[in-house]
Order: structure tokens, then C-alpha cells, then sequence
């Protein structure tokens, strides 16, 4: 819960932020731990929930995703990703031992180049959205990003964004997740994102 | 509050009336009071007038929808014919029973009219496939006891296609305006003999 999970969709990209703290208990493990795990050219994954099950998961689908566009040549599209990734946490869910992960899916249409953002939660519940959160980040920054965003920003705009959620963040989450790391979704690619974490902001 | 049946929220419709049938539910995704998703329909729909409306945990509701557009695919290889609302509804019964004893989460709405006579059917059922024909309306999820309510006092026999949408969108709006864990926008179908009118309502988006 206290892990932070963003996305964002602007005109042409995905933006995914995820908060850089391992944590265990009250101790922090890592201070630069990526969240994310990239499944293919234009695809890309934050995941979020209990300790062993996140990576095992994510990784689990990236091998699954990357053999697929090795057989045929061909990538999934981030919406056929997002349903493959929900079967599959929909059948471990009613499984003896079901993965608790969150996910945050995020991607640019191979051909049409259009930006997408899945939802999904551990109970295997899908939604497309225009910007999402995970864990308490809801809280904080759905509110922000229900004022601020528009669907056709760039991706200029949708740093700024992102720089308003963590700032908000760190004015209110009473623990330190040790910043952002930031990628962006465009239809070159996937880059990550300079982003300023040592930024200090003042309570209120 | 912990009920399965209502962490995401949601609510469903459907309504007889003269020679067609109308199905609508809201758009609402939501984990208790938060709103996740305002884009999250409920009604989908199996061949030329067969519908399914599926209220409760949004992951069943997804599972449960995915599962019969397979079934009904299936269905139509085999038979070379679409499926009809009465034979749909059985499908959709033994296929909820057949996990009686770990059910999926939803409260299923089936809306039709039947491909030979052209007769209106609607039918609920519970989440282990009992199911419960009406002759008027049926309604799910959250906003039940405001639908029953709205239901109720709105609907009568005999409407018309255009009175029919008028009716149930009204009932459905007002319903889901006193329920916190529905509303956010509706779609409303309403299936005439060969014709079939989907529109999206805005309604409150608060």
C-alpha cells in the first residue's frame, strides 16, 4: 500500500511512475528498486503488492510476452497484453495460492500509435483509464490528475503532471518512498525519464 | 461491507415492453468509495438480441462475460445458428451452478426477444444460476432497492420502444443518484424485432 504506482496517457506517449523504495516492515532494503518490467517494444509494466509474488509475477508475464513476439514476429498489442495479463491473474486468484500484485499497464499501439493505461488490481479487475494510481497514491493524486489532466497533453505536460503527484505526495505519505523512477511510452520506444527527486517540499 | 457482491458497486435493468426490450446499467468501477474507472459497462451483448447484464465483483463480472462470449462462440460453430434468449438463459444457469460450492460474483440479467415469435424475454438470476423469470422487469447490483423502487412506480405494459427508453433510463438515473456505489454514466439498449438502439447517458458525475 504505501508503494506508489502512476500512470498517466497524454497525446502521443504512457507515462509510468513508480515509487523507487524496497521496503520490508518499517526497514527500507533499497532506495533505486524499478517497479517496472518491460514486456516488449511498447509495453510497459509497474507492478506493486507482496514481496516475492510482484517480480516472480512480472516476470512471469515479460518471458510470456517476449516468447510470443519471438514465434511470430509480431508484438501483442497493449490492450491484448492487459487481457492475457488478466486471465492470468484471474486464474491464480481462485488458485490455492493466489499472486497479490497490482499492476499498471501502459503502452502505444504498434500501428494506430494510440496511448493506452490498464488498471488492474489483484482480484484480477481490468479497466482502461486515462490516468491511474495504486496503494494510497489514489488518495493523493487521483483528485490532482481528475482536475488537471486533459487526454490530448504532452508529454511536457504530463511531466509536470507527474511532478504535481509527487509533490503532493511528499507533502502528505507520512514514509518515505525515496522518489520517483519515471518512463515514458512513445511509439519509439521506451525511455526513461529524467526526473528531480531531491526536490524538498514544505508541509503545509 | 466486506460483501464480494459489493466492493466495486454497480447496478443493472432490463424491462419488458411492447414488442421489445430495453437492458441498461450504469459505468461505475470503484473500490469501496473510490472511484477507479467511469468507463466500465455491464451489458454485453451475444449475437443479434441476446444481452447480458452482470453486476458484482468487477473480476467475475469480466471472467463471467469472457466465459459465455466463448460458450455462445462455441454454441454457433456447433449449431450454425445464433443463440436464442430462453436457451441462453439455461446456459447461463447450469454454467453458474456448475460452481455452486465457489461461486462467481454476479448477479447475471439476461434481456431478449425470442428469434421465431419475436416475444420480449428478461430473466435475473442469483449468483448459483437460480433463475427468476419475470413478466415485467428484473433488477442487480447495488442500486436494487432503488430500482425496485423506481421500477415499480414507473413501469406499466405495454410501452412502446421510445417510452420504453424513457422509462427505464429514468428509473435507472434516479436509482443509481441515491446509490454512492453506482452511477457515473449509463448505457441503455433497447432490442426491437430487427433493430437495435444503443445509447450512452451522461448522467451525474458526482
Amino acid at each position: 500500500m504505501p508503494e506508489v504506482l502512476l500512470g498517466i496517457t497524454g497525446k502521443d506517449f504512457t507515462l509510468i511512475a513508480a515509487s523507487k523504495a524496497a521496503m520490508r516492515g518499517a526497514t527500507i532494503l533499497k532506495a533505486a528498486d524499478d517497479k517496472t518490467r518491460q514486456l516488449n517494444k511498447h509495453t510497459l509494466m509497474a507492478f506493486s503488492g507482496e514481496a516475492g509474488d510482484t517480480v516472480q509475477f512480472a516476470e512471469y508475464i515479460q518471458a510470456n510476452a517476449q516468447l510470443y513476439s519471438m514465434r511470430n514476429e509480431t508484438d501483442l498489442s497493449p490492450s491484448a497484453l492487459a487481457h492475457f495479463v488478466r486471465g492470468e491473474l484471474a486464474s491464480s486468484l481462485r488458485s490455492r495460492k493466489p499472486y497479490n500484485v497490482n499492476l499498471l499497464l501502459g503502452g502505444v499501439d504498434p500501428i494506430t500509435h494510440q496511448p493506452s493505461l490498464y488498471w488492474l488490481d489483484y482480484l484480477a479487475s481490468l479497466a482502461p483509464v486515462p490516468y491511474a494510481a495504486h496503494g494510497y497514491a489514489q488518495y493523493y493524486c487521483l483528485s490532482l490528475l481528475d482536475k488537471h489532466h486533459q487526454p490530448d497533453i504532452t508529454l511536457e505536460r504530463g511531466m509536470e503532471l507527474l511532478t504535481l503527484c509527487a509533490d503532493e505526495l511528499k507533502r502528505r505519505l507520512p514514509i518515505d518512498f525515496k522518489g520517483l523512477i519515471v518512463k515514458a511510452v512513445t511509439k519509439d520506444g521506451i525511455k526513461e525519464m529524467p526526473f528531480d527527486n531531491d526536490k524538498v517540499v514544505k508541509g503545509t | 461491507m466486506p460483501s464480494p457482491f459489493s466492493i466495486n458497486g454497480g447496478a443493472c435493468v432490463a424491462m419488458v415492453g411492447k414488442d421489445c426490450v430495453a437492458i441498461a446499467c450504469d459505468l461505475r468501477l470503484g473500490l469501496q468509495a473510490l472511484t477507479v474507472s467511469n468507463n466500465f459497462p455491464k451489458v454485453f451483448q451475444y449475437g443479434d438480441n441476446v444481452f447480458l447484464g452482470l453486476t458484482g465483483l468487477a473480476t467475475d463480472v469480466s471472467t463471467v462475460s469472457d466465459l459465455f462470449r466463448y460458450k455462445v462462440n462455441m454454441y454457433r460453430l456447433r449449431e450454425e445458428r445464433h443463440i436464442a434468449p430462453r436457451t441462453f438463459a439455461n446456459l447461463v444457469s447450469s454454467s453458474l451452478y456448475e460452481r455452486r460450492f465457489g461461486p462467481y460474483f454476479v448477479s447475471p440479467v439476461v434481456a431478449g426477444l425470442d428469434p421465431k415469435t419475436g416475444a420480449p424475454f428478461i430473466c435475473g438470476f442469483d449468483s448459483i444460476g437460480c433463475i427468476d423469470f419475470a413478466q415485467d422487469f428484473i433488477v442487480s447490483g447495488t442500486a436494487t432497492d432503488q430500482l425496485f423502487g423506481m421500477c415499480e412506480s414507473l413501469w406499466e405494459p405495454g410501452l412502446g420502444p421510445d417510452e420504453l427508453f424513457e422509462t427505464i433510463s429514468q428509473a435507472l438515473l434516479n436509482a443509481v443518484d441515491r446509490d454512492a456505489l453506482s452511477g457515473w454514466g449509463a448505457h441503455v439498449y433497447i432490442i426491437e424485432k430487427d433493430k437495435v438502439t444503443k445509447r450512452l447517458l451522461k448522467g451525474r458525475q458526482d
